[in-house]
């Protein structure tokens, strides 16, 4: 007599299975096949071309009416499986009871809802059947608006979907960067874009806080304030294995079903399979692997031996135009390296991690056509070590050339402009070469560029390079590190030049030898895109030295020293008060008055620092930024309120220079001295920026410096007024922060741009004008108290060590 | 007990690294870009520097105090600089964090 087999589930896995298992053993069972979808199998995978109207339902339903019927299968389609009775032997469904001697649970996974107000609004859907599919393509028409919830690879499926039938589209992304489990952040800036040319807005690091909506949903609010508009919202942020049924019944469950090696579960007439199971800790979310489950579970059924082994998955996003591939392992680690292949002008990026003689991983963007290849030598495990120095050339290949460091300029558009200071574009530079000017001042006589502070040299001798070609020998200034060939000046203006607003962005563009930069060009490219874009880039922690990401400068034992602003060195005794009672409170090791007119509290541990900070905000003090690359101090002397010599309110200045300038990001540290009267007790004259009051004005010099270097400062200006101080102040120090290299103190740029370039774009009304307008609005994002920030009691466990385990013990 | 859960994996920034003490000395674990994590001694053999607060990038650290470079790896110092810092298994399980403790707990009689 033939046995009774019940599936639970027709998804892609159990029709896999049912098809192998009736060509192995046609007689062996009596099946019935359940699904709580109201249709059978289909291919889940092909619903994105559904949605994006490249396919229709009918084309990707695998197994039809007449299939069933042939095979003498009962279907009971739209009927959900509420229990399993294992010692009876049955499974319970809205129409009663069948009974089962092998049962499968084939149930696949469940979407993962966020627990957000709102989340149970019409309009809000999921993205795993046809319903979800159907309620997508209801909405998606020109002029409507969609928010997707989650950029990994469903996500962004349904995103391109979407926009494909004309919906306006946004990507809300937790994570730094798209597909994070599948790509590295190069990869993931280079999809970011390719979608966004497809007019799809994406919004990395974005938490969802609600979903807005009176009758359906209207809104979907981020917790950094922004608000999106949509007319429907698709949430795809994970799946979880739909072990219910399992569960109930008392099956040994993990995150999935647990099962062995041959698909059974902890009930010997009870297998699993699909994406509700756990295999060795192991869950499954592609295709393949559960494939070969469907195999082994077939010859298990069959009576035959088989084992599953989990294999290698590669990834593909299907969205037509997207060129995207990763597959095995990609991660960084133990004994790991990396070959990282950038093409810029073609928007290609490549990397492959090897261990010892083997392939581990592939990420490819823009060109996948070796992926497969790849994919195979990864899953063989194959000795790669004779074709190494060629491998990420792909199969065909032997002897490329390296990645050309012309590439970036040779893919700037015409109009982008290589000299800022004379406003002249690659085009007119490139016509000049052409009408003959063959030598750097030729260029420089016909066109201005690189004519006045000069740091755009290195661009306009590659642009010569790429015109003249091999003929023409450009400049050997160091690069910038080792991970690039690019000079700090020429990294500065091709970021401006190419509109680069993310770290990976500029690594891609500018095609970076190494994978995640180093200590040294992290913090610069950091800086540089502060600088460049404050309303679009956010600052990048981790690419921060300790001082400037702790807020505080850490001491040799690792301790920390903290000093609040005190405004041109003018304190009052309430603060000092609040600066004694934290003294004593966190048992500072010093009080020293600094070098700088203010207090600091030596000897801080890092896990007191929020608390000090919260304590000294309290009292109304903020971070004096004694640790950054930005505005350090304003000293100044009594002036004309006290002293008898006193010309002008110095002290009053002062403070007001240190209101407007506090916590702008700088390429280096930014001092400033305002002294009274020629005396000059504040010591002005040997700052970065020194003001000199005198009966008839103000002496405005810069380049000082006493340090390493001891040197005087150059006049810039002399005004009549504090405002025009004050203007003339912003517009410097803006002036600096657009065109200085990283890490270079005023002194050193002015040698290199020269004072005299310095006092023209000071001197005229209009250019200065403009400069102290980028600077408030810079300001107005970055003049923020970080301690305030980090103070916040959510933010304070951050502080402190991740986890003590001094008393834990051995066995 | 060998492997020790320290915490989620989202406790540490990417590129950045938090410390967790024990009877052996704080223990530095780090967390590269693509999620890996690695853990060392939280001090650089140099002069003690808290490598746990340096700049981490690829799979190796810069120590704060004077920028000596570090594999996250094998703990070598690379280029010029000679020496090395003791490093531990760790692994991450459901987004969780496990640190091998046989070389860092202490030891009880039975
Ligand atoms: C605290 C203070 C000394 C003091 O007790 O007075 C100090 C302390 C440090 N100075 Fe300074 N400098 C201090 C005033 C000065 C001055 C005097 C001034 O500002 O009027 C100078 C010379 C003026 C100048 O900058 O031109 C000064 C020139 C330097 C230099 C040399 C900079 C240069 O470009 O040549 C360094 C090294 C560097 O920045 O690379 C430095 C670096 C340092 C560092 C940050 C070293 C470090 O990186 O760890 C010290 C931090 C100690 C700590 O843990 O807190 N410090 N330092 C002063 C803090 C002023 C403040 O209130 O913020
Ligand atoms: C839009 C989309 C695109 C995808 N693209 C890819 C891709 O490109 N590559 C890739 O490898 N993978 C892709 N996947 C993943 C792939 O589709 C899944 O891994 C695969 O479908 C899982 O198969 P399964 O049989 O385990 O579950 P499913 O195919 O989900 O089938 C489970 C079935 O069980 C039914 N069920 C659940 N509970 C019960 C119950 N109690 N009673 C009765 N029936 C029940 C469900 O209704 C469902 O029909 C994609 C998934 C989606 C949604
Ligand atoms: S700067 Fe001149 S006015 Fe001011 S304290 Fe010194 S001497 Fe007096
Ligand atoms: S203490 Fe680490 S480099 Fe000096």
């Amino acid at each position: 007599m033939k046995r009774k087999l019940v599936i639970i589930g027709a998804g892609m896995a159990s029709g896999r299975m049912l098809e192998t298992l009736l060509d192995m053993a046609p007689d062996a069972y009596d099946v019935t096949l359940f699904n709580a979808e109201p249709r059978g199998n289909y291919n889940r995978l092909m619903l994105s071309p559904v949605l994006s109207g490249e396919k229709t339902y009918e084309e990707i339903v695998t197994h039809d009416e007449a299939w069933y019927a042939a095979r003498g299968i009962e279907t009971r389609f739209g009927e959900h499986v509420v229990r399993i009775d294992r010692a009876r032997q049955v499974v319970i469904s809205a129409r009663g009871e069948t009974h089962y001697d092998k049962l499968v649970i084939a149930t696949g996974s469940a979407p993962f809802i966020l627990p957000v107000q709102g989340k149970d609004l019409p309009g809000v859907v999921t993205y795993r059947d046809l319903e979800d599919t159907n309620a997508m393509i209801a909405i998606a028409r020109p002029g409507a608006k969609a928010v997707v919830i989650g950029g990994g690879l469903l996500g962004l499926e349904a995103a391109a979907g979407m926009a494909a039938r004309g919906a306006e589209v946004v990507v809300i992304h937790i994570m730094g960067h798209l597909m994070e489990r599948q790509l590295d952040p190069s990869a993931g800036y280079l999809l970011q874009k390719d979608l966004e040319r497809r007019g799809i807005k994406v919004h990395c690091r974005g938490a969802t806080k609600a979903i807005l909506g009176h009758d359906r949903v209207e809104a979907v609010a981020l917790d950094d304030g922004t608000v999106y508009g949509a007319d429907l919202v698709c949430m795809a942020v994970g799946i979880r294995p739909e072990v219910r049924l399992a569960n109930d019944a008392h099956l040994e469950v993990g995150r999935g079903i647990v099962v062995n090696d041959q698909m059974t579960t902890s009930d010997p007439a009870i297998h699993a399979l699909g994406e509700c199971v756990e295999h060795n800790r192991q869950l499954f979310g592609l295709v393949a692997p559960l494939y070969d489950q469907a195999k082994v579970l077939a010859a298990t059924l069959a009576g035959q031996a088989a084992a599953f082994r989990p294999v290698q998955t590669a990834t593909k996003l299907k969205v037509t135009g997207v060129d995207l591939f990763s597959a095995g392992d990609f991660a960084e680690g133990p004994g790991r390296e990396d070959i990282v292949f950038r093409d810029p002008g073609r928007g290609i990026y490549k990397r492959l991690v090897i261990e010892g003689d083997r392939l581990l991983g592939a990420v490819m963007y823009g060109d996948t056509a070796d992926g497969a290849w790849f994919f195979s030598q990864i899953k063989e495990g194959s000795d790669i070590s004779a074709m190494r120095d060629t491998l990420i050339f792909g199969p065909g290949f032997q002897g490329a050339a390296p990645a050309d460091p012309l590439a970036a300029v040779a893919a700037l558009p015409p109009e982008a402009e290589i000299c800022g200071c004379n406003g002249v574009c690659k085009g007119r530079i490139v016509t000049a070469i052409q009408g003959g000017a063959v030598t750097l001042d030729a260029v420089r006589a016909s066109t201005k560029a690189s004519a006045s502070c000069g740091t755009c040299t290195g661009l306009v001798e590659q642009v010569m390079a790429l015109t003249l070609g091999g003929g023409f020998k450009a400049n050997a200034n160091p690069p910038l590190c080792k991970c690039t060939d690019h000079t700090h000046e020429d990294v500065r203006r091709l970021i401006k030049a190419g509109a680069m607003k993310s770290i990976p962005a500029v690594m891609q563009e500018l095609g970076w030898k190494t994978a995640g930069g180093c200590a040294t060009c992290r913090p610069a490219l950091n800086y540089y895109l502060i600088a460049d874009w404050p309303l679009d880039y956010r600052d990048d922690r981790q690419s921060r030295f300790v001082n400037e990401r702790n807020h505080a400068n850490i001491q040799k034992d690792g301790t920390y020293s903290v000093v609040p602003r005190m405004w041109g060195g003018v304190t009052t005794p309430a603060e000092l008060r609040a600066i004694a009672d934290a003294a004593d409170k966190y048992k500072v090791a010093m009080v020293k008055v600094t070098g700088g007119q203010r207090i600091d509290l030596l000897g801080v541990r890092k896990e007191d620092l929020p608390a000090i900070w919260a304590d000294l905000n309290d009292a109304g003090m903020v971070s004096g930024h004694a640790y950054s690359k930005g505005l350090r101090t304003v000293k100044t002397c009594v002036g004309s309120e006290f002293c008898r010599f006193g010309t002008q309110d110095s002290t009053g200045l002062g403070i007001k220079l240190e209101k407007m300038l506090w916590g702008s990001w700088t390429p280096a540290k930014v001092k400033l001295g305002v002294s009274g009267c020629p005396r000059n007790c504040a010591e002005a004259t040997c700052k970065d920026i020194g003001v000199v009051c005198v009966d008839s004005g103000y002496e405005v010099s810069v380049a000082g410096a006493a340090g390493m270097d001891v040197r005087e400062t150059l006049p810039l200006c002399k005004v009549a007024t504090e405002a025009e101080v004050m203007e003339a102040v912003a517009a410097f120090v803006q002036l600096y922060r657009e065109n200085a290299r990283y890490l270079h103190r005023i002194y050193k740029w002015v040698d290199k741009v020269g004072l005299d370039w310095c006092q023209a774009q000071i001197a005229d009304p209009a250019t200065r004008r403009a400069l102290c307008d980028r600077f408030q609005l810079s300001q107005s994002i970055y003049q923020v108290d970080p301690w305030a920030e980090h103070a916040k009691p959510a933010e304070r466990a951050k502080w402190a060590a991740l986890a003590d385990l001094t008393l834990e013990a051995a066995e | 007990m060998t492997w020790a859960d320290i915490g989620a994996l989202d406790d540490i920034p990417a590129q950045g690294a938090r410390v967790v003490k024990t009877a052996a000395g704080c223990v530095a674990v780090f967390r590269t870009a693509d999620d890996r994590v690695f853990a060392m001694a939280d001090q650089c053999p140099h002069k003690g520097g808290p490598l746990s607060e340096g700049i981490v990038h690829g799979t190796s650290v810069t120590c704060p105090l004077h920028a000596w470079v570090f594999s996250l790896e094998s703990g070598e110092a690379q280029g010029p600089d000679a020496g090395a810092v003791a490093t531990f298994a760790v692994r991450i399980e459901a987004g969780r964090i496990l640190l091998d403790m046989r070389r860092l707990a202490r030891r009880v009689a039975a």
